[in-house]
């Protein structure tokens, strides 16, 4: 983040066609990690509070759930 | 950059997934709460004794909550905070998509646009949506059921395997990667999904296959809001940092 904050003052950026390999891999990386993390908890977990709390969720969205 | 990326992502879940929210409120929960009155009522295997009992000894296991024996437990009460919670799950469910969709995009180094923001919807319904029901319909409370974490593993494995068969075609359209790409798409309906133990049904079957019917074509407008509104947003928030700096180019 830093980085990117730095670089943003003297480079024009243009997209995301213009990111790097190292920015791209960074950036996918946090978005999968976050995206996963909140895939499994409405659509997965066990624990019976995200279990209740999302049940709906799960049966509309076509998660296995019973 | 990375910002934009979460920015547009969060954004277009809260878009999307809102919407679908909405729309769950109207006509899918409404029929998760009448299939709910039937729970109990026929050969289901998850029976309120079956359920206490089997609770009992597997309480440090939360992979065996149900229903039956979640009275007990914490539920959201039926009403506002029931609907607030299903919002909250849709949206965050949104947000989980939008980033793992944004990863993809990063990954494969194919921007989401608003020119292609169409087709990445196309895919994240076929993907997410479409093949997994192909082998798990949509389910209703009260309906028999495969083991859970079979149907997990095996609505994962097919999720997995056709997303990559369109991330596969978006690459490349030589024949062999057609080739490939269907053969990612046919194999889990080959192998099948676990399947669902022959019993009679406690819900009936109109409210089944109503629901499976409106869930799919909830799904189908969720992914094409999803993928159409975080392409724009991509290209919005591109083209100002594109003119902020310098100006030079526009």
């Amino acid at each position: 983040m830093n980085t990117a904050t730095n670089t943003a003052t003297n480079t024009v950026s243009t997209g995301l066609q213009s990111l790097s390999i190292s920015q791209r891999i960074i950036a996918g990386s946090l978005a999968l990690m976050l995206g996963l993390t909140l895939l499994v908890g409405t659509g997965f977990a066990g624990d019976f509070r995200l279990h209740n709390g999302a049940h709906d969720t799960r049966h509309a969205m076509g998660f296995p759930c019973h | 950059m990375i910002r934009n990326l979460f920015a547009a992502a969060l954004l277009a879940a809260l878009a999307a997934g809102l919407l679908t929210a909405a729309i769950q409120h109207f006509r899918v929960t409404p029929l998760i709460l009448h299939a709910e009155t039937f729970e109990g009522e026929g050969g289901h295997s998850h029976g309120t004794e079956a359920v206490a009992a089997e609770h009992e000894h597997a309480e440090g296991t939360p992979a065996h909550t149900h229903d039956a024996a979640a009275i007990e437990e914490w539920a959201p009460q039926d009403g506002f905070e029931r609907t607030a919670y299903t919002t909250l799950a849709t949206v965050l469910a949104a947000a989980g998509f939008a980033l793992v969709m944004g990863a993809i995009s990063m990954f494969a180094n194919i921007p989401i646009t608003f020119a292609n923001g169409f087709l990445w919807g196309i895919a994240g319904f076929v993907t997410f949506s479409l093949a997994p029901a192909y082998g798990l319909p949509p389910e209703l409370p009260g309906m028999p059921a495969a083991d859970l974490v079979a149907r997990q593993v095996w609505w994962t494995g097919t999720a997995l395997a056709t997303g990559a068969a369109c991330l596969l075609l978006a690459k490349t359209r030589a024949s062999w990667a057609f080739a490939v790409a269907i053969a990612l798409v046919v194999v889990p309906h080959i192998v099948g999904a676990p399947v669902a133990p022959d019993e009679p049904s406690a819900v009936p079957a109109h409210l089944a296959t109503e629901f499976a019917a409106i869930t799919l074509g909830t799904a189908l407008v969720f992914w094409l809001v999803l993928g159409t509104v975080f392409g724009k947003l991509n290209d919005v928030f591109a083209a100002r940092s594109a003119t902020v700096p310098t100006g030079a180019i526009a």
